[in-house]
């Protein structure tokens, strides 16, 4: 490109004009070096970790990868309606007594002749998990929100306190919370669900009161101007403004606690998780896939849901960005 | 405030000028009501469904107590056992103090018993007969007759007879349970024992400025080593508190984080140049690969944790193989919607000059688009050191799969409050350092 100039096109400039060169193929190659000294350092740091977690894991790299296949290959259903017996809970052909390929004995009876698949119900239960603790989550963020916000709440103490416990709460381990409330209330969906709800709390509150905080200011001060007393305020100037974003924000929130109350379920909290990290842990090949092929589905339908419901409150907004901040 | 009278003309005036305002549909009248009647329904099927109440009535709530106070306090639970008219403290393998150790709260007496001090006017004195409680410096003697230990009469309710033995409960300082062969006595402190040195250690028991002093200036108490290096190397290996361990997993799971996201950048960058519309033409392509993404985002990241702690064993490879085919999806995701919104002037002007495809998305493209790639990964990066901890717990290995074992004993929540303390440390220090980052990348004006 044009900086790797010789210096024979340049030949008919002037004085000024060639300190000028100058000082440019300077900056270029100082900014080089940097790139490359970087780059280095960056290698260095990434072979080192490598070679660290390399050394920590309890298989090597390099000795599983050939054994790697074989799993994959000890992981297959005897025949592909395998998957689906297991899906719906109907007996298997291959039945030998072993609980491998006993889909019946987990089925949910709801009336004498009608049961619900056991997979659905753990799935029904994580769902449930997953949208108590948003509301729940949302509502205490909602309240926590307009107190950390610099332009409804004066006192800098109020503001710097909610804060912190925003930040204590998004960052505290969740597991911690659902492993504490385990021992205590005993393993279930109770426990995820405090803690799960107690992670957004600090997650949507951060994101909720920079909502707050970007609103516009002129409604609130029409408000003030006719004697409004601060609720007021928040409800008739900030609120309207802001509920949209909210409500984005809350379903964006959906989505990734579906994920996290799985997770929790695998630690002990019930539901599809919990289930799946069994009879993953016990090769049960048919009962993987079908968990395997339930949650994607799941996934992909709540992703799917949320985001038109999403686009019908606030338009094309990409609130992907949001991710990362959550 | 003034009394705000319309009259019939205004009233026209204003029905007419703002006719949204007036007439409001059905559900913009009553759609938040709806919504509000219809959640609290909902939440109250799941209320039952849970089984809220029985679940909180059946909990372990006396139990609850202790396992708090255990994140900030450490409880010395010695047997001070009756044998042969004599009593005789045993520890258990977990004890606080090295062999024959002076202990201030626990002396022994004068007639062959020992005195367990609870506080300044609380403290029992311990013989095989008889066991003198005092409570506020007044004397309630339990006798202790063939198998049973008897409460005195006038006892205060913090003595309750329990079958044949007697509990005293002395509040935070503990409490003491008389039995006919035995004293069980939980005595309990403020902070964590042992946290720098374990028994064993040399430097176990000495002031801060006692260790100081015979880490820099004292005589060598190992040969072969400097005594600061003997200080660190017992510190690193402190039997209780296992310091070179838990930094160990903690570097595990930091390692995780940032080799996973690294890699899904790496990879991410080409896969979304396919991705984009803008940039790749083919159709085909373009839907199969964003496709593609999707399916690796779907797939929850603790079912590539399992699958490949399965394939690895547990520790950080799966973790960083988990956090690599979640975010490859993700972040080729974000990436390619960047790379759609870029602005076609820069390429339109490298093309017109004559250059090759491949440098025409390097000087056109690239500049325009690698702050939000960079600001995307560091944001990823970020949440990523925290949901490591969770994969880790599932299996993955690092801090997690430590912080649930300790859980699991039930003994060990001061050793969950230091890791605790440990994951909120290094998540504050990494949203900084990314925070920091980001804004050198992005310029002021933030994301």
């Amino acid at each position: 490109m044009a900086h790797v100039a010789g210096p024979a096109q340049f030949s008919g400039l002037q004085e000024s004009s060639r300190t000028i060169l100058d000082h440019y193929q300077q900056q270029v190659r100082t900014r080089r070096i940097y790139t490359v000294v970087s780059i280095v350092v960056f290698l260095i740091v990434l072979a080192a970790s490598l070679d660290f977690a390399n050394n920590a894991n309890s298989g090597k790299f390099f000795e599983r990868l050939p054994y790697f296949f074989d799993f994959i290959k000890s992981f297959v259903p005897n025949s592909p309606l395998e998957i689906f017996r297991a899906m719906f809970d109907l007996p298997s052909p291959y039945a030998d007594g072993s609980i491998k390929f006993d889909y019946t004995s987990d089925r949910v009876w709801i009336t004498d002749s009608f049961y619900i698949p056991n997979f659905f119900y753990q799935l029904a239960i994580t769902l449930n998990i997953a949208i108590v603790s948003t509301i729940l989550g949302s509502t205490g963020a909602f309240l926590l929100c307009f107190f950390a916000s610099s332009n409804l709440v004066g006192s800098r103490a109020v503001r710097w306190g909610v804060r912190r416990i925003m930040e204590i709460m998004r960052a505290f381990p969740e597991i911690v919370i659902a492993g504490l409330l385990a021992a205590i209330l005993s393993i279930g969906p109770i426990a995820a669900i405090i803690a799960v709800s107690f992670h957004t709390i600090g997650a949507l509150g951060k994101l909720f009161f920079e909502v707050v905080e970007n609103a516009d200011m002129k409604p609130d001060e029409g408000l003030r101007a006719s004697g409004a007393s601060w609720l007021e305020r928040v409800r008739f100037a900030i609120l309207p403004q802001v509920l949209p974003n909210f409500v984005s924000y809350t379903l964006l929130r959906t989505e990734i606690n579906v994920r996290a109350s799985t997770i929790i379920g695998a630690v002990g909290g019930g539901g599809i998780g919990e289930v799946f990290s069994l009879s993953i842990g016990r090769d049960h090949a048919a009962k993987t896939y079908a968990i395997i092929i339930l949650l994607l589905v799941t996934v992909i339908c709540v992703d799917q849901f949320s985001a038109w419901l999403r686009r019908r409150l606030i338009g094309k907004q990409s609130f992907e960005f949001g991710r990362g901040a959550a | 405030m003034s009394n705000l009278a319309v009259n019939a003309a205004d009233r026209e005036r204003l029905l007419d000028a703002y006719p949204e305002a007036f007439h409001r549909s059905f559900m913009q009248r009553w759609g938040l009501a709806i919504a509000a009647v219809a959640v609290f329904v909902y939440l109250a099927f799941c209320f039952s469904f849970f089984n809220v109440i029985p679940t909180f009535v059946n909990g372990n709530w006396d139990r609850a107590g202790i396992y708090l106070q255990d994140w900030y306090s450490w409880r010395a639970q010695p047997r001070l056992r009756f044998q042969n008219g004599q009593v005789v403290p045993q520890w258990t393998s977990r004890r606080q103090y090295p062999e024959g150790a002076a202990i201030d709260w626990l002396k022994p007496a004068s007639n062959g018993g020992y005195t367990v001090i609870f506080g300044n006017d609380d403290r029992l004195d311990v013989t095989p007969s008889q066991v003198d409680v005092y409570i506020d410096g007044k004397l309630y003697p339990v006798a202790i007759k063939g198998d049973r230990a008897i409460l005195p009469a006038g006892a205060p309710a913090r003595m309750v007879q329990d079958d044949n033995k007697v509990n005293v409960r002395f509040g935070f300082a503990g409490q003491a349970e008389i039995r006919s062969n035995q004293v069980y006595v939980q005595r309990r402190f403020l902070g964590w024992a042992n946290f720098f040195f374990d028994t064993q250690s040399p430097f176990w028991g000495r002031s801060f400025t006692g260790v100081a002093g015979l880490m820099f200036f004292g005589e060598r108490i190992d040969p072969a080593q400097s005594n600061a290096s003997l200080a660190l190397d017992n510190f690193l290996n402190n039997g209780s508190w296992q310091h070179g361990d838990i930094l160990s997993k903690l570097m595990q799971t930091l390692v995780m984080a940032f080799v996973g996201t690294l890699f899904a950048t790496l990879l991410a960058f080409p896969l979304a140049f396919v991705a984009a519309r803008n940039i790749t033409t083919s159709r085909p392509v373009n839907w199969g690969m964003k496709r593609l993404f999707d399916f690796l985002r779907s797939i929850d990241m603790l079912i590539w944790a399992l699958f490949f702690t399965r394939a690895f064993g547990p520790g950080p490879l799966p973790g960083i193989a988990a956090i690599f085919f979640t975010d490859t999806g993700a972040l080729g995701k974000v990436y390619s919607e960047a790379l759609e919104n870029v602005d076609d002037k820069q390429r339109e002007g490298v093309k017109s000059v004559g250059a090759a495809p491949v440098i025409v998305q390097r000087y056109g493209v690239v500049p325009q688009v690698l702050p939000i790639f960079i600001s995307q990964s560091l944001y990823f990066w970020e949440s990523n050191t925290r949901s490591a901890t969770v994969i880790g717990a599932v299996g993955a290995g690092g801090i997690g799969l430590k912080l649930l074992e300790s859980m699991k004993t039930n003994a060990d929540w001061d050793k969950v409050a230091y890791m605790v303390l440990l994951i909120l440390l290094v998540v504050f220090v990494f949203d900084n350092l990314s925070n920091a980052l980001r804004s050198r990348v992005m310029g002021k004006k933030g994301h």
